[in-house]
């Protein structure tokens, strides 16, 4: 009846869209690649060397199914005992005792031992069949996990009953319907499997890779095979951790997060006036690159500081220097972010580059933000994770990006520029990702070092093209607006030293102008006096003759009436008289 | 009788490995009434009959009925034979068409010789 339900099932699916059934894994990141997971009720092949990590990804894909897909499995071992394997996966928080008591998942452990084993004429694996029957009924299962089948090979001399049997297996499994994986061990040369299993299975292989770069390992899944379905063929990083198994990108394959308009403050004033004056856009990622002891942590410090002053979640991640350290540093120029931590508004993680491998940090910051949740997150500084290969940094970054921005995080990255040269590809590999890049630098003039910051880019803005003096001090970062004066730009002493001439000037100026004013004072009161001068000696003239006219008209008079007296006293008429002046 | 004789021969073994006074206790694992089954069987008997005269107890355990034993013995090949007295257990495979590596998978000298 079941398998008249598949048929059904099969067929409905068929007419609709040919679209293989697939089960899903439960491990991160793989049901993305392969688009829904592994072929439903059919085998697959996961092989890889020693240590790559075949039997986790076989126990992630039995664990999941049991707890969230539910369909119980089978785990049948050749290699571990039921025991040692639960052991194992406590690490990684699963509980195979307690799935087993639920019925949810069935233990059998194959033990072969060949010194045991006396060969005397035919036989066949029957008991294997019979084994894994007994187990599938026994809790009903749908998956199945054969972990290093292959090890058959080790107990029994003869090998083509073996490949007989092997090939009757995988049948038997299909027929059934049970969604299988066999793990196998890295063929040498071409061959992906040591004994060739691929040749049975032909509906999925994946393939596993454990190397090492420069001392720091990486693992590496590609799907070599996967028949009837398409899925991504890259090689894709993949960890495992205490989480389990994930294989990376969570995200990355579409470029299609939301963009936000709103605006978060750098927390440098000075530093937001050049952004439009409202720093950058929330959810956008902003790289500080610079060369070493230009500041770039201490922008990294003011921002973090800033969000945190605002309420919100600020993520640390340093990578150079330790949390207290970090602290102790930023109290110099006037930032307590100590009282931030304690707050639990930010969260400071300090690790050593070299600690893992590229995916590993990843993760980690994936599963820091994870519970955090923060509205900012700062790297300090990416350049370290740089080991030797620029385009798995690029890779790395890319998917933190993505991941950040479609939690609208605004990211803030730091990057050491030792000089001008093989770095400055650093930057641009990484530059473009970033929709901020401000540019730390140093000036060397006249005898002294300078910081200098400018805004390189910042996507969406009308950002200010200025070179701007970065000056560190007690309160804070400021941010002096460059002198522009005669055609240059003037920093450091030389800035003084051009304000200073430029003041003395002004001063002379002033001190001609004044000059000039009390002369003119002096010249006024001057004339001013020999005006008043000249009027007063007109105004001495006027009544000298006004008093001249006074005598001349008393003395007519006194004369007129003298004459009219002496008349009087002649007895001459008036008319006779003589005048005499 | 049997236990006596089992603790009797204790000691006896370690110093000359020798069998031929113990009772071997044999299983004999098969699936069903297969062609490979029975000729196992077949040879078995004779065997047993021709070189452990009144010293073997045999079972004869078909899986299909009780499965769960596969996994408790460790049972992979159809059909096997096993030893499991005395200690150490031994397992042959196959049909036991070979008659002298069935005798020394078992430990048995060939008393016929």
């Amino acid at each position: 009846m079941a398998r008249a339900s598949k048929r059904t099932k099969t067929a409905a699916a068929s007419r609709a869209f040919p679209q293989l059934k697939k089960a899903p894994s439960g491990i991160a990141g793989f049901d993305e690649i392969t688009e829904g997971g592994l072929p439903a009720g059919r085998p697959t092949i996961v092989c890889g060397g020693p240590g790559c990590g075949k039997t986790m990804f076989a126990m992630e894909f039995l664990i999941c199914g049991a707890t969230k897909f539910g369909e119980p499995g089978v785990l049948m071992t050749f290699e571990e005992t039921g025991d040692e394997m639960s052991r194992n996966v406590e690490s990684l928080g699963f509980n195979l005792q307690s799935l087993v008591g639920k019925k949810k998942l069935f233990l059998d452990y194959v033990r072969i031992e060949p010194s045991e084993i006396q060969e005397t004429g035919e036989y066949d694996l029957e008991g294997l069949f019979v084994r894994l029957q007994h187990a599938v009924d026994s809790v009903g299962a749908k998956r199945v996990v054969l972990d290093t089948v292959e090890a058959i090979f080790s107990g029994f001399a003869n090998v083509g009953m073996l490949r007989a049997e092997i090939r009757r297996l995988f049948r038997w499994l299909k027929d059934r319907g049970l969604t299988t994986v066999i793990t196998a061990e890295r063929g040498e040369g071409t061959t992906l499997t040591r004994y060739g299993l691929e040749e049975y299975v032909s509906d999925c292989v994946v393939s596993l890779d454990h190397r090492v770069n420069d001392q720091i390992s990486t693992r590496r899944m590609r799907i070599v095979k996967y028949r009837g379905s398409s899925h991504g063929t890259d090689e894709y990083p993949f960890l495992i951790d205490k989480k389990g198994f994930s294989v990376l990108p969570l995200s990355s394959i579409r470029l299609d997060h939301k963009v936000s308009k709103d605006r978060i403050s750098s927390g440098i004033k000075d530093l937001d006036a050049m952004l439009e004056g409202r720093g950058f856009f929330k959810g956008s990622s902003i790289l500080v690159s610079g060369t070493s002891g230009s500041g770039k942590s201490t922008l990294a410090a003011h921002f973090a500081n800033e969000t945190c002053r605002r309420s919100k979640r600020a993520l640390y991640i340093a990578f150079e220097e330790s949390s207290a350290q970090v602290t102790r540093n930023m109290r110099s120029v006037g930032i307590n972010l100590g009282q931030y931590i304690q707050k639990g508004l930010l969260q400071f993680h300090a690790w050593r580059p070299t600690q893992h491998g590229l995916e590993m940090h990843l993760l980690r910051i994936h599963d820091l933000v994870d519970d955090f949740n923060p509205q900012v997150v700062i790297v300090d500084p990416i350049t370290n994770l740089i080991s030797a290969n620029i385009n798995e940094v690029h890779a790395m970054l890319m998917r933190l990006l993505d991941f950040l921005k479609d939690r609208q995080i605004t990211a803030m990255f730091t990057t050491l520029t030792a000089n001008r040269g093989v770095e400055e590809q650093t930057e641009v590999g990484i530059s473009s990702l970033t929709d901020t890049w401000i540019l730390v630098r140093d000036l060397e003039l006249n005898g002294e070092r300078n910081r200098c910051l400018y805004v390189l880019k910042s996507r969406g803005m009308a950002h200010s093209n200025q070179i701007r003096e970065f000056v560190l001090s007690r309160t804070g970062v400021r941010l002096l607006p460059a002198y522009v004066g005669s055609g240059a730009v003037y920093t450091g002493s030389a800035r003084l030293a051009q304000e200073a001439r430029e003041k003395a000037e002004s001063l002379r100026e002033q001190q001609q102008l004044e000059e000039k004013r009390k002369e003119f004072t002096v010249r006024r009161n001057v004339l001013e006096s020999q005006i008043a001068a000249l009027r007063s000696e007109l105004s001495s003239g006027e009544a000298e003759f006004t008093r001249l006219t006074r005598q001349r008209n008393e003395r007519q008079q006194r004369v007129a009436l003298d004459r009219e007296e002496m008349g009087k006293i002649r007895g001459v008429s008036p008319a006779n008289q003589v005048v005499n002046s | 009788m049997k236990t006596s004789k089992v603790k009797a021969k204790s000691p006896k073994r370690q110093a000359t490995r020798d069998t031929s006074n113990v009772t071997l206790e044999l299983r004999l694992y098969v699936a069903g009434q297969t062609p490979k089954s029975l000729i196992a069987l077949r040879n078995l008997k004779k065997i047993c009959e021709e070189y452990l005269q009144g010293r073997y107890r045999l079972h004869v355990i078909d899986l299909v009925e009780t499965p769960h034993l596969a996994r408790d013995d460790q049972i992979l090949a159809i059909p096997t034979l096993v030893r499991n007295l005395p200690q150490p257990i031994r397992k042959i495979i196959g049909d036991l068409s070979d008659t002298q590596r069935v005798l020394v998978g078992l430990d048995v000298r060939s008393q016929a010789k």
